[in-house]
C-alpha cells in the first residue's frame, strides 16, 4: 500500500529524512516511532503530498504523490500533529466543509458527523465556534474530522497528544474497528509506546532521519534484549533529549549538531 | 465546483461573523471621505474643479476595496499559521479550485465592504450622475477586488509569517493607494508623478469607477476596462501559480 525507497528530504543542508526505505502492506497498522525532530512529520508530509521529496521514490497505492497528488489525496485521510481547524467556524461547519471537500454525499455525511461527534463527546457543543473549545476538545474534533470520510490509508500524526485516557481509548477502538471491518491501512506516529505496542502490527524506529530498526514489537524487544517497547526504544535511540526543529534557526542548530556528530 | 462553493461560503461566514472588524475597517474610509471630502472641498472648488466630496468618493470606495481584498488575500498567512491551510491542501481537490474559491470569497467580501462605504458616501452627500453607470461601476469594483485579492494571494503564498506584513503595507498597499489618483485628478501632474500613476493598476480601477459614477474619467472606460480585465486574468494566474507552489 505504501512503498518508500531511498527517500531523502533536505532543508538547506539539514537532512530531515535520510535515505529511508520501508513498505506498509494493505490492511496493516504501521507505527513510526522516534524522538522529537527525528523526521516523522516530514515523512508524513511527503507521503501525504504536502512536501516533495529531495530524492527517492514514494508510491501510495501505486501512485506517485508528486505527480498524481489529487489521486493520492482521494485515498488518504490525515489527522495532523498540530491544529488545522478553522477556529471561526463551528465544529459542525468544520465537519461539513471537510465532508464537502472530500466529496462525501450529504446524507452519509450527516449520519457520520452525528455518529463521530457523539463518539468523541462533542455532539452537544457542535454549534459552538471552535475557538471556544478547550485544547482536548479541538483535538477530538480534529480526529473526528479525519475519520469523516473513509480513506484507504489513514495517517495519524501523534493523534493522542493532549487527549485524556477516555478519548484515547475511543480513538484506538475506532481505528482498530476501521482497520478490521473496512480494511483501512493505518500509518501512525506516537510518543506513547504502550499505544504502539497495543495497536501496531509492525513498528519502525526512526532517529536523525534514518530508520534504525523495523519489526514487530516482539522482534524489537528481542533484538535489544528489553522487557518493554519503551526500553527497546531507549536502547535504540539513546536517552538524551532532542529539540524539535520548529523554525529555520532551530533546524540550523539541529544541522550543526548533526554535523558535529554525537 | 463543490469545493469552490464551500470555500467561498467560508469566507463569507467569517466575514459576517467579524462585525467588530467590519465596523473598525469602515473608520479609515470614513475619515478620508468626511475629513478630506468636506475639508478640501473649498480649495477644490476655488480651483474650479467642482465638488471634492463628489470627486473623492469613488476614490475612497476603491480604496476600501483595495485594502479589504489585499488583506483577505493575505489572510492565507493566518490560515497557514492556524493550520487550516493544510486541511484544504490535502483535500482531493485541485489546488486551482481551492485558490479560486478563496479568491471569489475574498473578492465578494471586499465588494460588500466597498458597497457599505458607498452607502455611507451617499448618506454624506455623494450623488452618482445617473443610475445608468451603476452596473459599470459595480463591474469596476469587482475587477479591483479580483486584481488585489490575487496580489494578496501571491504575497500570502510567498510570505511565511506576519513579519513581512508591515513591509507589504508600507511598500505595496500605501503606494498603490497614494499613486492611484484616488485623491487627486490625473491632469496637470508633475512628470514623475504622472508616470507613476500610469503604472499603478488602481489608477485604472479608480478612473473607470469615476467615469461610471460621475462621468469624469481621465482615460476612456474601454481602456480602463481592458487594463483591469487583463490584469485580473494575469494576476490571478500568477496567484494560482504561487499558490500551487506552497509547501507546508
Amino acid at each position: 500500500m505504501i512503498v518508500v525507497e531511498h527517500l531523502t528530504r533536505k532543508f538547506g543542508e539539514f537532512l530531515a529524512v535520510h535515505d529511508i526505505s520501508f513498505q506498509v502492506e494493505r490492511g496493516e497498522i504501521f507505527a513510526f516511532l522516534g524522538p522529537n525532530g527525528a523526521g516523522k512529520t516530514t515523512t508524513i508530509k511527503i507521503l501525504t503530498t504536502l512536501l516533495a521529496p529531495s530524492s527517492g521514490t514514494v508510491r501510495i497505492d501505486g501512485l506517485d504523490p508528486t505527480r498524481q497528488p489529487t489521486e493520492v489525496r482521494q485515498r488518504i485521510g490525515i489527522v495532523f500533529q498540530d491544529p488545522s481547524l478553522d477556529q471561526n467556524l463551528s465544529a459542525w461547519e468544520n465537519l461539513e466543509l471537510h465532508g464537502a471537500l472530500y466529496h462525501v454525499p450529504r446524507k452519509v455525511r450527516r449520519e457520520r458527523m452525528q455518529a463521530l461527534l457523539s463518539l468523541f463527546g462533542l455532539w452537544d457543543r457542535r454549534e459552538e465556534l471552535v475557538k471556544q473549545y478547550s485544547g482536548g476538545m479541538m483535538r477530538r474534533l480534529e480526529i473526528a474530522r479525519g475519520l469523516l470520510h473513509t480513506p484507504r490509508i489513514l495517517f495519524l500524526d501523534e493523534p493522542t497528544l493532549g487527549l485524556d485516557p477516555q478519548s484515547r481509548n475511543q480513538l484506538w477502538g475506532h481505528v482498530k474497528r476501521l482497520n478490521q471491518d473496512e480494511g483501512v491501512t493505518v500509518f501512525l506516529t506516537t510518543h506513547y509506546m504502550d499505544e504502539a505496542d497495543r495497536v501496531a502490527g509492525r513498528i519502525a524506529i526512526i532517529d536523525h532521519g534514518r530508520i534504525v530498526s523495523l519489526g514487530t514489537s516482539a522482534e524489537l524487544k528481542a533484538s535489544t534484549g528489553s522487557a518493554t517497547l519503551e526500553e527497546a526504544f531507549l536502547a535504540l535511540t539513546g536517552t538524551d533529549i532532542r529539540e524539535e526543529s520548529g523554525t529555520a534557526a532551530d533546524r540550523m542548530r539541529m544541522a550543526a549538531r548533526a554535523w558535529r556528530g554525537r | 465546483m463543490g469545493a469552490i462553493y464551500v470555500l467561498w461560503l467560508r469566507e463569507l461566514k467569517r466575514y459576517f461573523r467579524s462585525r467588530a472588524q467590519i465596523a473598525a475597517s469602515l473608520g479609515q474610509p470614513l475619515l478620508y471621505l468626511l475629513a478630506l471630502g468636506y475639508g478640501l472641498s473649498p480649495v477644490f472648488r476655488r480651483g474650479g474643479e467642482g465638488n471634492y466630496l463628489q470627486f473623492v468618493a469613488p476614490g475612497v470606495i476603491a480604496m476600501t476595496v483595495l485594502f479589504s481584498s489585499l488583506f483577505s488575500g493575505i489572510q492565507l498567512i493566518w490560515d497557514r499559521q492556524f493550520g487550516f491551510l493544510k486541511e484544504t491542501l490535502v483535500a482531493p481537490v485541485p489546488r486551482l479550485h481551492i485558490m479560486i474559491g478563496r479568491t471569489c470569497g475574498a473578492a465578494t467580501t471586499a465588494l460588500i465592504q466597498g458597497l457599505l462605504v458607498a452607502a455611507v458616501a451617499v448618506a454624506a452627500g455623494f450623488r452618482p450622475v445617473g443610475v445608468g453607470g451603476l452596473p459599470l461601476g459595480l463591474a469596476f469594483l469587482a475587477l479591483i477586488a479580483v486584481v488585489f485579492t490575487a496580489v494578496g494571494t501571491t504575497v500570502g503564498s510567498t510570505l511565511r509569517d506576519m513579519q513581512g506584513f508591515q513591509m507589504v503595507m508600507n511598500f505595496l498597499v500605501m503606494p498603490i493607494f497614494f499613486l492611484s489618483g484616488a485623491l487627486y485628478p490625473l491632469e496637470h501632474l508633475p512628470v514623475l508623478l504622472a508616470a507613476l500613476t500610469r503604472i499603478d493598476p488602481l489608477t485604472y480601477g479608480v478612473d473607470g469607477l469615476r467615469g461610471a459614477l460621475i462621468a469624469r474619467g481621465h482615460f476612456t472606460s474601454l481602456l480602463d476596462l481592458v487594463v483591469m480585465g487583463g490584469l485580473a486574468v494575469v494576476l490571478t494566474l500568477v496567484g494560482a501559480w504561487r499558490f500551487s507552489r506552497i509547501e507546508i
